[in-house]
């Protein structure tokens, strides 16, 4: 067993022409000189605005996209090596896991059971096993009373549920969620959210939850910033969020409370303690508030 | 408004037509077509009848649905029992000979037995399959049918994969349809008046946007099903197995019968025990 489930060193990305997001069809690296590592079991958040490159490292983790320059080793093994081949790939999906942001575009089958089931049916597993995985994984998600529906139909955070569910049906060891609650509603995210703390908690999951929502990051147990391709920071929330004037010179917002706080104290109004969740935030206000009044 | 399309009609239920696997479904569908052509008589075809009456009971669906499936062909239908009826020259005296009019028997019989014949042949094949059997089934069972042709090097799954994904993307398509409809709509675009081409022309701002995300879609669905360790069928298994019960082998041996006995009844009547004539035949059909 490794400890670092992820481990990437100088990796590196450049979008060639024609296949860039961008408009700009000059050669600018997508990403560049990541070095991050990832401990099994870690819940990971990593925070960028839009074309920082952070869903280009969710795709080259998969290996979705090949690194143009240096290394990643999932659970101890180079996938960039030269002798690296399709079973490889393989093996790596299998092992690393990914949910994205349109729930519509990811959902194989016109049945529910049928598209949890498409991953396990890849993994050649025999059907007994597969009907396990695809009641386990749907219980786990709280959509076992929709096994039979149609995707359709459901709302937009069912949906997303159900993709979970397709992905934790293989057995993963690391789902990276590239952005899944972008497109849900307040209701779809919460319930999106909680699935992957409790799936990281309770499953032992590793969770890489890509993302551009503040309070979510602040949830995680790590947070990592993605700017211009390059890691900028990387520390625990609180660290991280510390950083306020960073985090807005690169375009990000510190969560509301701790924006606050900051903007409070630039009007010189010397607030104490740390304000990272909405609950600390309002301790720390009334902390200050009851310490003038003394 | 628009998603209440159904595709293929399929009506969910739980009748013994229902129940049977779709590839017995698809063969007997075969089987069935093949006596249609055979049938050539009045009592082949009140055998034909009687069988398709007897499909349309078992199905549990109502008459009235299943002719409602026939209202669409009617034009065709009526259009070509009449050039049946004017075109067919007869042997003895013509019944109407006016101006260039020339009607014989030959004529009415050959136009009502190809009515017949389309009638029967749409309701057959619309109860044993669209009608009972969902898409997704119809797409498994076609797979299994034609998986010998795998080692001929054609892509059956491939096009089974496609065909089911085709099918799951149905809705979210004319969602989104609606949408752009709406989203065009609420800037001032008609689409309901005006000609013809006014109107074709109104649905070029619908149909771009619809094609750019749908590629976009496309590419998704790929990457996702390619992180969900899809490589087409090397080393797959499946969640449902078609498998034949005892039911699916009771409707073999019924068909089986039924096509035979409606091949005998269209070729006694010219000679009865005759078998030559039942040769000649069918290489006439061929």
């Amino acid at each position: 067993m490794n400890e670092y489930i992820i481990k990437t060193e100088g990796l590196g990305f450049t979008y060639s022409d024609g296949e860039s997001d961008s408009l700009v069809r000059e050669e600018i690296p997508a990403l560049s000189d990541i070095n991050l590592s990832v401990k099994r079991g870690e819940y990971l958040a990593v925070l960028g605005h839009n074309g920082s490159g952070k869903s280009t490292l969710a795709k080259l983790l998969n290996l979705i996209l090949v690194p143009t320059v240096g290394k990643i080793y999932i659970d101890g093994v180079d996938v960039t090596a030269e002798d690296f081949d399709e079973d490889g790939v393989f093996d790596v999906r299998r092992k690393v896991g990914m949910v994205f942001q349109n729930p519509d575009n990811q959902l194989v089958a016109t049945v529910v059971e049928e598209d949890v089931a498409f991953g396990p049916e890849n993994l050649g597993l025999p059907r007994e096993e597969i009907r396990r995985r695809v009641n386990s994984s749907l219980s786990m998600v709280g959509m076992q009373d929709y096994m039979r529906h149609a995707p359709h139909k459901l709302s937009g955070g069912q949906k997303q549920r159900v993709a979970i569910a397709g992905i934790i049906a293989m057995r993963p060891e690391v789902i990276i969620f590239d952005e899944s609650t972008a497109m849900l509603d307040p209701m779809g995210r919460a319930e999106v959210i909680s699935i992957m703390e409790r799936l990281n908690r309770e499953e032992g999951i590793t969770v890489i939850n890509i993302t551009h929502y503040m309070e979510e990051a602040a949830r995680a147990e790590r947070v990592v910033v993605i700017n211009d391709g390059r890691l900028t920071l990387d520390g625990i929330p609180r660290e991280v969020f510390s950083e306020v004037e960073l985090l807005h010179k690169i375009g990000l917002e510190a969560p509301q409370g701790t924006e606050l706080v900051h903007r409070l104290r630039l009007a010189g109004i010397n607030i104490e303690g740390s304000s990272l969740t909405e609950q600390e935030c309002a301790e720390a206000l009334i902390n200050y508030l009851s310490g003038n009044r003394k | 408004m628009i998603s209440d399309i159904t595709l293929g009609q399929f009506f969910p239920g739980y009748s013994t037509l229902h129940k049977l696997d779709p590839r017995t479904k698809l063969i007997l569908s075969v089987a069935f077509i093949v006596a249609v052509f055979f049938a050539n008589s009045p009592v082949s075809f009140l055998g034909l009848l009687i069988g398709v009456l007897v499909l349309v009971k078992l199905s549990r669906i109502s008459f009235s649905v299943v002719f409602k499936g026939i209202k669409p062909i009617i034009i065709i239908l009526i259009f070509t029992a009449l050039i049946n009826v004017f075109l067919t020259d007869g042997a003895g005296e013509p019944l109407v000979d006016f101006w260039i009019i020339e009607i014989y028997t030959e004529g009415i019989v050959r136009a009502v037995f190809m009515a017949l014949r389309v009638i029967i042949l749409i309701i057959g094949t619309s109860i044993l399959l669209t009608y009972t059997t969902s898409p997704i089934a119809l797409t498994d069972g076609i797979e299994s049918l034609l998986s010998p042709l795998k080692k001929i090097g054609v892509p059956v799954h491939t096009f089974a994969m496609m065909m089911s994904i085709a099918l799951r993307f149905i809705p979210t398509l004319v969602e989104e349809t609606e949408k752009i409809m709406n989203a065009q709509k609420s800037r001032g675009a008609d689409f309901t008046s005006g000609g013809l081409i006014k109107r074709a022309r109104a649905l070029i701002p619908i149909l771009i946007p619809l094609f750019v995300s749908s590629f976009k879609r496309a590419e998704e669905l790929a990457t996702a099903m390619e992180c969900r360790c899809y490589r087409g069928d090397k080393n797959r298994t499946k969640l449902v197995k078609l498998e034949y019960k005892s039911r699916d082998y009771i409707w073999f041996c019924a068909v089986a019968l039924f096509v035979t006995a409606i091949i005998l009844l269209a070729t006694l009547p010219y000679s009865i025990g005759y078998s030559g004539r039942l040769l000649e035949i069918i290489f006439y059909k061929i």
